[in-house]
């Protein structure tokens, strides 16, 4: 589903972001995406969401290569992604409703034909009895379900999590990644970009870890094999 | 790369049965449904960004007055102008020539002179005044009688007064380089000579009348492109959040026209308001005036045509100002 073949990113200021990466993730795999601050991960998500385009490599995501999507292809594009961030990102002067029927809305549906499916995304997340509140009158864990049920309204086949447990405590951030592994077990390729190592640790799934813009290591691994020991103390002291 | 399944159709059993990964698939919709979509989108972002203007009425009042100035003074001084061609239109009636005829010319000769002349198409009727009468006149009118009474001669010519058919004062000024030519006569002169500086002035008028609302505008084009953007700076966040959802520009340019619109719109009605406020404060001095005159004149207004496009004209430009202004700042902010 997800393709990086030879990627670099070099950006204006000569910074190499992201060197040689290669991956492949398949339909309904849960991935994580880790390392230090400024590995690179940001990069890769902001590639994916065609955000920044690559100084060199080829990315392939639904059969579709990136380089060949236009400017006026991009918001299509993006449609097929669903994006959780570590903030958010919702609109504050908005109902519950409406932020998490956005992205159908945008794709052309009406407000009473999305109704059917903004409820079913908030029943997902369990928030249904709140679609009429504002986003502040919510928690932090509230706000970010609402920010999941937005990325999978319009039922995308890639989710990508920007941090999406960075400012909850671990049972919240449990909760969250229960739902990512429902998504998962139903065919959504799900990619979670985090520097949470309990998180990590707490699940066997593959991980995918930069360092440097390099992508050092690929497989299903606990947190303890993940680093050495400096890194590991630098990474929680972050 | 391989995938479960190969559909890309929409299906709700993908979330249903959980057991078979098949790769879920986007939500697609008919074009159909696109379109009544995007009519019922352009109908909700209209609303909304009438709302969203009115939730702030002091700031979009203020707004909308200096765009209706801009507006009205144009609008209202064509409407002056209007009212002068009508009421200068009135008088080109009184067009006359005067013929004043040579001197060895006698009153039968000159009578016959008139009656000749009435038979033209392009004059309606002719009057003689022969050199006594035109005395009496000019003893009458002039107060100089008893100086007049110490000459020996009348030093006055007779006159034949012509009155042209046609109301038109260029064809009027033809006739009179015609008579001119005829023998008998010395001189010919048109009496609506005045009418026809008045109608330079009016010509002058109306382009600077034309000059003055392509400028004001052009105001009002520059006060739109400020105000949406500073309504796009205001709703930064939003934007970028929209598309990173997927958003065309389309969608995101949408409620920014349709602010632009109601702005111009806006500013439209409140100066038709203005105008025909200001012409109903000064209808009764000009019907005072016309009475003084004894002319029947009547103010006009815009009139339907013109509201109309008054309306049209400042919507549009509230709508370009708006376009140019989101084409100008949108494409600069992108998610980052």
């Amino acid at each position: 589903m997800i393709s990086f073949q030879q990627v670099c990113k070099r950006y204006a200021n000569g910074k190499d972001a992201l060197q040689q990466v290669s991956f492949q993730l398949d339909v309904g795999e849960l991935a994580f995406l880790t390392g230090h601050s400024g590995a690179g991960k940001s990069t890769l998500l902001k590639l994916l969401t065609l955000i920044e385009r690559p100084t060199q490599g080829q990315i392939i995501v639904d059969n579709q290569n990136l380089s060949a999507i236009t400017r006026m292809g991009v918001p299509y594009y993006r449609r097929k992604i669903g994006m959780v961030f570590q903030n958010h990102q919702l609109l504050f002067d908005r109902t519950v409703f409406d932020n998490v029927a956005l992205p159908l809305l945008i794709s052309g549906y009406s407000r009473k034909d999305a109704g059917r499916r903004v409820r079913a995304a908030l029943d997902k997340v369990g928030l249904l009895s709140k679609e009429n509140l504002l986003p502040i009158m919510l928690s932090g864990g509230e706000q970010q379900r609402v920010g999941i049920a937005r990325a999978v309204v319009n039922k995308p086949p890639i989710l990508l999590a920007d941090e999406p447990t960075g400012n909850l405590d671990p049972e919240l951030s449990a909760e969250i990644m229960d739902l990512f592994q429902q998504f998962s077990n139903v065919g959504v390729t799900v990619l979670v970009a985090t520097h949470d190592l309990s998180l990590i640790s707490r699940y066997n799934h593959r991980s995918l870890i930069l360092r440097d813009g390099l992508l050092t290591e690929d497989g299903a691994l606990l947190s303890d094999h993940l680093y050495d020991d400096d890194e590991l103390q630098q990474l929680e002291a972050e | 790369m391989k995938r479960a399944a190969p559909s890309r159709t929409t299906s709700k059993a993908a979330v249903n049965k959980p057991s078979v990964p098949r790769g879920a698939s986007l939500q697609t919709t008919t074009f159909a449904q696109r379109f009544t979509s995007y009519r019922n989108h352009h109908k909700v972002v209209a609303v909304e960004s009438l709302q969203r203007l009115l939730s702030t009425p002091l700031p979009t009042l203020m707004t909308v007055m200096v765009l209706a100035i801009a507006i009205a003074l144009p609008a209202g001084l064509y409407v002056m102008l209007k009212n002068a061609q009508l009421l200068s239109r009135d008088w080109d009636g009184s067009a006359q020539i005067s013929l004043y005829l040579k001197q060895n010319i006698s009153e039968v000769d000159g009578k016959n002179l008139a009656k000749s002349l009435e038979r033209r198409v392009d004059i309606g009727r002719t009057q003689f005044i022969s050199k006594e009468q035109a005395l009496e006149e000019f003893k009458l009118l002039s107060g100089f009688g008893d100086l007049l009474k110490e000459l020996d001669e009348n030093p006055l010519p007779a006159v034949v007064v012509v009155y042209p058919t046609q109301r038109d004062a260029a064809l009027a000024e033809q006739l009179r380089v015609t008579l001119d030519d005829f023998q008998q006569v010395e001189s010919a002169e048109l009496d609506a000579e005045w009418v026809q500086r008045l109608h330079a002035m009016l010509d002058l008028g109306e382009r600077l009348v034309f000059a003055l609302g392509f400028g004001l505008g052009l105001a009002v084009l520059l006060v739109v492109i400020n105000t949406i953007r500073l309504a796009i700076e205001a709703r930064r966040d939003e934007i970028v959040i929209v598309k990173m959802v997927g958003a065309t520009d389309a969608f995101v340019r949408r409620p920014f026209l349709y602010c632009g619109l109601w702005y111009g719109l806006a500013g439209g009605i409140v100066a038709l308001i203005i105008i025909e406020s200001v012409l109903f404060w000064v209808d009764s001095p000009v019907g005072q005036l016309a009475d003084l005159y004894s002319s029947s004149f009547d103010l006009s207004g815009l009139g339907f045509g013109n509201t109309l496009s008054l309306f049209l004209t400042s919507a549009f430009i509230g709508w370009l100002g708006a376009w140019l202004a989101v084409g100008q700042h949108l494409r600069a902010i992108e998610p980052r």
